[in-house]
C-alpha cells in the first residue's frame, strides 16, 4: 500500500509472523516496563505527596512541581524524538521511524498538557495568576499548538501513500520554528516586563525532595517509553489491518463474482421475471 | 532556478490580475478587519493607537491565510500538479515563484492596511525606513512559510481548516517581531530603535530559515502529489 519499506519483517498477515513483527499491542518486555512504571509512579507519588516535607515558602503547592518538572522535560524529549525521527524518515525511508515520530508527538502532547495544567494550578496560589506571558510558558504553549497541528495533519493524511514523507517534512519545519519562537518570546518578554518570574524559586531543594523529584522523573521517562512502545505497536497493527482489509475485500469480491457466475450458468433469466420487471417499470411511470 | 521562479510568479500574478480576487475580496477583507478592530476598541482612541502595530499584523496574518489558500487553489485542479511536474521547471524555482507571488500580494496589502490605519486610527509614523525594512523582512518570511504549508496541504482533505492551524503558530515569531519593530517605528510601545533593528534581524533569520527549508523540501513535496 505504501511505497515505503516496512523496515520490519514481513507483515503478520503472512501465515507465520516472524519474531520481530508486532502481533499484539504489548510484549513481555513492555508489560514488565508497564509494571515498573506503575510501581515507580506509586512510590514516587507517595514520596512527593506524603513523605517529602512541604516547601518552606510554597508549602504544599510545591508538590505540584514533582509532576510539573518531569512532564516538562518529557514533553521536550518527546518533541525532540519526533524531530529526529522525522529526519530519519526522510533519510532511511522506513515505516518504523514514521510510526515513532507520530507516537512520540501524541505522547508529547499529553505531557505538555499535563505540564501546562499543573503549572497553571501551581501559578494560581504562588504567582496569584494562572498564566503569565513568561518566555518559557509562551514557548511551551506554542510548542503544544505546533504539534497539535502536526498530529492533525497525520490524521488528515491517514491512509495516503505519502503520509510518512509529508508528515516528516511538516515535523521538521515545525521543529525549525522552536528555537526562533524561543528567542522571540525571550526578547519579547524581557523587552516588555522588567522582570521575568522565575519558574523555580530560589529555595534549594535537597534530601527527600530531590529524591522524590528524581523518582518522578524516572517514573515519567519509563511511562514515556512504555506508552511509546504501545502506541508504536498500535500504529503498526493499524497499518496492517488497513492492508489486510483491502486484501480481504478483494478476495470477497472475487468469491462473489465466482458465485454469481456459477448461478448464472445454472439458471438463465426466465420469462416471468422479465415480465415482472416490465410491469414494475410501467407502474412507476404511471405513478 | 530564478528564471523558473519568475515564470511561476508572473503566471500567478497574471491570474490574480485577471481574476481580480485579491483586489475585489482580499483588500476589502483586510479593511473590514481593521474596521472591526475599531468597533471592538472604539471610544478609546488611546487603546486603539497603542494596539495599532499588533492589529495591523494580525490583519496581515489573516490575509496571508486567505492569500495562500487562493494561490494554491489554482494549482489544486486535477492533473495540474502533474503538469507542473512535467513542465521541467526546477522545484526550487516553483517554490520561489509561488513565494514571490504571495510576497507581492502581501506587500500590496500591507501598504493598503497601513494607509487604512493612518486614516482610520489616525496613526503617526515615526521611522518610515524601519517600517519598510521590518515589513519586507516579515513578508519574505510569511510568503516562504505560507507557500511551504500551502504546497504541503495541496490535495489534503480539509486543508481549508488545517492551513490556519498549521501556519499561524509557525508565524507567531513574525507577529511578535514585526509588531515590536512597528511599535518602535510608531512610538507606541517602550521598544527602542536599537531593539527594533534586532527584531528586524530576527525577522530576516526567520525568512532565511523558511526560504532554505522551502528550497530543499519542495522537490520531495512535488515528487508525488
Amino acid at each position: 500500500m505504501t511505497s515505503i519499506d516496512t523496515g520490519l519483517a514481513e507483515a503478520p498477515s503472512a501465515v507465520e509472523p516472524t519474531r520481530d513483527a508486532p502481533v499484539g499491542t504489548s510484549s513481555t518486555a513492555s508489560r514488565i516496563l508497564g509494571v515498573v512504571t506503575l510501581v515507580l509512579t506509586a512510590v514516587g507519588l507517595t514520596y512527593s505527596l506524603v513523605i517529602s516535607p512541604p516547601d518552606a515558602n510554597q508549602s504544599n503547592a510545591a508538590r505540584l512541581l514533582y509532576i510539573h518538572v518531569p512532564s516538562a522535560i518529557i514533553a521536550y524529549v518527546a518533541f525532540g524524538v519526533t524531530a529526529i525521527a522525522s529526519v530519519m524518515v526522510l533519510w532511511r525511508k522506513t515505516e518504523v521511524w514514521d510510526l515513532i515520530a507520530g507516537a512520540s508527538a501524541e505522547i508529547g502532547i499529553v505531557f505538555t498538557s499535563l505540564c501546562l495544567i499543573t503549572g497553571m494550578l501551581w501559578g494560581r496560589p504562588i504567582w496569584g495568576i494562572y498564566w503569565t506571558w513568561d518566555a518559557r510558558l509562551t514557548t511551551t504553549a506554542l510548542l503544544l499548538v505546533l504539534f497539535v497541528g502536526y498530529v492533525a495533519l497525520r490524521r488528515a493524511l491517514a491512509g495516503t501513500a505519502n503520509r510518512a514523507k509529508w508528515c516528516a517534512i511538516a515535523g521538521i519545519i515545525a521543529a525549525i520554528d522552536v528555537p526562533i519562537v524561543h528567542q522571540s518570546t525571550n526578547w519579547w518578554v524581557t523587552l516588555h516586563q522588567g522582570q521575568t518570574v522565575r519558574l523555580l524559586g530560589e529555595s534549594e531543594i535537597g534530601g527527600t525532595m530531590l529524591f522524590s523529584l528524581l523518582l518522578m522523573m524516572v517514573a515519567g521517562l519509563c511511562g514515556y517509553v512504555w506508552l511509546l512502545l504501545i502506541r508504536f505497536r498500535v500504529g503498526y497493527l493499524a497499518e496492517r489491518v488497513d492492508e489486510s482489509a483491502f486484501d480481504e475485500a478483494i478476495a470477497q469480491r472475487r468469491a462473489e463474482a465466482a458465485a454469481q457466475k456459477r448461478t448464472a450458468h445454472r439458471t438463465a433469466p426466465t420469462a416471468p421475471v422479465a415480465q415482472k420487471m416490465a410491469t414494475h417499470t410501467a407502474s412507476t411511470e404511471v405513478d | 532556478m530564478l528564471v523558473d521562479a519568475w515564470v511561476i510568479a508572473a503566471k500567478d500574478l497574471r491570474i490574480e490580475w485577471r481574476s481580480r480576487v485579491a483586489f475585489n475580496q482580499l483588500a476589502p477583507f483586510a479593511l473590514v478587519v481593521l474596521v472591526l478592530f475599531a468597533f471592538a476598541l472604539d471610544s478609546q482612541q488611546t487603546v486603539l493607537a497603542e494596539a495599532t502595530p499588533g492589529l495591523l499584523w494580525i490583519t496581515i496574518l489573516l490575509a496571508l491565510v486567505l492569500c495562500v489558500q487562493r494561490t494554491f487553489v489554482t494549482e489544486g485542479a486535477p492533473g495540474l500538479a502533474d503538469q507542473l511536474r512535467l513542465s521541467g521547471l526546477d522545484p526550487a524555482g516553483i517554490f520561489l515563484g509561488k513565494a514571490l507571488g504571495v510576497f507581492v500580494q502581501l506587500v500590496a496589502l500591507e501598504i493598503l492596511t497601513v494607509a487604512g490605519a493612518a486614516i482610520l486610527y489616525s496613526t503617526h509614523f515615526g521611522s518610515i525606513g524601519l517600517m519598510i525594512c521590518a515589513a519586507l523582512a516579515a513578508s519574505v518570511g510569511l510568503a516562504a512559510s505560507g507557500s511551504l504549508y500551502g504546497a504541503l496541504l495541496l490535495g489534503v482533505r480539509g486543508r481549508e481548516t488545517l492551513l490556519p492551524l498549521l501556519l499561524l503558530p509557525v508565524v507567531a515569531p513574525v507577529l511578535i517581531g514585526a509588531t515590536s519593530a512597528f511599535q518602535a517605528a510608531l512610538g507606541t510601545g517602550d521598544v527602542t530603535l536599537d531593539q527594533a533593528w534586532r527584531w528586524v534581524g530576527l525577522l530576516a533569520a526567520f525568512a532565511v530559515a523558511y526560504l532554505l527549508a522551502g528550497l530543499f523540501a519542495f522537490g520531495p513535496l512535488l515528487e508525488d502529489t
